[in-house]
């Protein structure tokens, strides 16, 4: 058995892959935040809580009526994102005129009450889910647990047509046309307003798809997405959110950085993105593909 | 241009501000309340108030006068804390040398902090900020000397320069009330002095501060590092009254707490975020046997205010009353 720098390769390759996956899910959340943030200009801080959300749907889909987890990958997101575009009419469309900070306190507040109201239910301790990919598959170099390579491929795919859908496709081009002139797009007859609300319910359906993903990984807790969240932000920081490929690439890239840190030197793991926040604002503060702003 | 500069900026910039001598007086009649209370309300419950009061206060200076909004403030309430209170348990300095070290280390760290963010502006800053807290948070949860998840606790409450015993609550108030005093006061005077007009002047177009000749930047660092020195102030204060410093008080929900605080009283007023300060821990205080509901209603408080009224009790009341006075439309 070879071994690299000291580290057996199983534990190597083993926290590349954990890595990946916390990756994956920094990918999904980053990539649903610059996606609203560009059209509504909100900062979403309700989308750990709506991560979360996509769990405990995934959780109750199974405990109360018996759905397993490939209906519940579907339909929780899209429950949780109907929620969200119920949260944009009523509360979020009433602050677009304001400084972009009133968003960002609304969306905090309603994380909140939404944290708040599934710790009263729930308890603080995780919910089990059980595994829909038991067993795995021995790759040579190390052993592959079908779910988890699952979780990298999906997250993968869905992160990769977001991209295509939003660069290469009309509709694409009508949310870029409206993330930079909403008021020229508006004269051309598209319905703006609407535009903004399925954006809105498409970035939460992502992060919710993501606590779907997730449930199975790791355990379903009301606390899961505000611990994520701010992690979130730094990528985001890191990566600036004028590019959708950006934040697919600078997500994924952060969760080996973590993964490898783990390995390495597991003490900073906890810390080691916001250090590379850090560097990256002395270095390029505009982050890796951010324009000024 | 020329008229209304007003244009996305966080609001209260159009109130008036009331007349000086009026304020001194309310200001004086205020004291003496303060002076008497803790002989009808529990002394360390006002402590409480008064802590936060002074931390929601060094929070506004940045979000109300300088118009940044600092979502990791916790970092130096609660870095000031531990500093304060390994300074006097472990090293076994008196209060007032403790107090300095809390302050020193939350300037410093508010310098680092600040030279880092200051570099993003309006959303960025804020996450840049929250981030910078959660780091400092997962430092305190890791370093040994924090105490980890128990924290620092029994912090002992030696004699005040050697001279006066603040074991008893009722000495430790006016000991507190007057630390108050002082850094409202250091507030109250950095708002009206040029500095201050000028930290005005950036939060309301800073393109056109640059362009008057000002380096914004080094006024936002300054105004940083002030607010994070302030909050230090009332995170020490803090130690002395609860004789504890834990990770609560680095964690992000006490960065949340502040805004709110902040935002119920009324960015941009003086008085706003004592009142705010004073109803959110009255409130901490009554429900605190709800649980869980507390997060819930604190959240409904921010999404109402947010909704509701964006200027805050006493921003609103400010409106009002400036409405009734001038007879004008206000929007």
């Amino acid at each position: 058995m070879f071994e690299l720098l000291g580290i057996p390769p199983q534990a190597l390759f083993g926290q590349l892959l954990l890595g990946l996956i916390n990756g994956a899910f920094y990918a999904m959340l980053s990539l649903g935040l610059a996606v609203i943030f560009g059209l509504l200009n909100v900062i979403n801080f309700t989308h750990g809580a709506q991560y979360m959300m996509g769990a405990f749907g995934a959780w109750m889909l199974l405990n109360y009526l018996g759905i397993p987890f490939w209906g519940a990958l579907v339909l929780s997101p899209l429950v949780v994102a109907v929620i969200g575009m119920v949260i944009e009419r009523t509360l979020l469309r009433r602050l677009y005129h304001l400084d972009h900070l009133y968003g960002l306190l609304l969306t905090f507040g309603l994380a909140l009450i939404i944290e708040g109201l599934f710790r009263r239910q729930y308890g603080s301790s995780g919910l089990p889910y059980d595994n829909p990919l038991p067993g795995g598959t021995n790759l040579g170099f190390m052993f592959l647990p079908n779910y988890r390579g699952f979780v990298v491929v999906a997250s993968l795919v869905v992160c990769l047509a977001t991209w295509y859908v939003i660069e290469r496709t009309k509709l694409g081009s009508y949310l870029r046309a409206a993330t930079e002139r909403p008021d020229l797009v508006q004269a051309f007859g598209i319905d703006v307003p609407r535009m903004i609300t399925l954006t809105y319910g498409f970035g939460v359906g992502l992060a919710a798809l993501a606590g779907v993903l997730a449930a199975p990984a790791y355990q379903v807790s009301p606390t899961m997405g505000s611990n994520l969240i701010i992690i979130v932000f730094a990528v985001v920081v890191i990566g600036g959110m004028g590019s959708i490929m950006g934040a697919i690439v600078t997500g994924f890239g952060l969760g080996v950085i973590e993964g490898l840190t783990k390995v390495f030197y597991p003490e900073a793991s906890s810390t080691v993105i916001f250090v590379i926040m850090a560097i990256v604002l002395m270095v390029k503060p505009a982050g890796l593909f951010g324009t000024a702003k | 241009m020329s008229t209304s500069p007003t244009t996305a900026a966080p609001p209260a910039a159009t109130v008036r501000t009331p007349r000086t001598g009026m304020l001194a007086l309310f200001g004086i009649a205020a004291v003496a309340v303060m002076l008497v209370a803790p002989f009808g309300v529990y002394p360390v419950f006002l402590m409480k108030v008064m802590c936060f009061a002074l931390f929601a206060c060094a929070f506004n200076l940045l979000l109300g006068y300088t118009g940044l909004l600092s979502f990791g403030h916790a970092m130096f309430f609660g870095g000031a804390a531990y500093i304060c209170a390994h300074t006097i348990k472990v090293l076994g300095f008196s209060p007032e040398i403790g107090i300095l070290a809390g302050v020193a280390f939350a300037a410093f760290l508010g310098l680092l902090a600040g030279l880092l963010a200051i570099r993003r502006q309006g959303i960025y800053f804020a996450m840049v900020t929250l981030a910078l807290a959660q780091m400092f948070f997962f430092f305190c949860l890791q370093a040994p000397f924090t105490g980890g998840e128990d924290g620092l606790q029994g912090v002992p409450r030696r004699p005040l320069f050697g001279l006066i015993d603040i074991s008893k609550d009722i000495n430790l108030y006016y000991v507190v009330l007057a630390i108050f005093v002082f850094g409202f006061l250091v507030i109250y005077r950095t708002i009206h002095s040029p500095f201050g007009h000028v930290l005005k002047a950036i939060r309301e177009n800073e393109p056109r501060a640059i362009s008057l000749g000002y380096r914004a930047n080094q006024y936002k660092l300054l105004a940083f590092v002030l607010s994070a020195a302030l909050t230090g102030l009332a995170g020490s204060t803090k130690v002395l009254v609860f004789q504890l410093a834990s990770l609560t008080d680095v964690a992000w929900q006490m960065s949340g707490e502040v805004v709110l605080m902040t935002l119920v009283g009324g960015m941009g007023t003086i008085l706003g975020p004592i009142v705010g300060a004073a109803i959110i821990v009255t409130m901490q205080n009554y429900l605190a046997g709800l649980g869980e509901w507390v997060l819930v209603i604190q959240g409904v408080i921010f999404v109402a205010a947010v909704s509701l009224f964006r200027r805050g009790i006493v921003g609103e009341i400010i409106a009002i009353v400036s409405y009734y006075r001038s007879g004008k439309q206000q929007p």
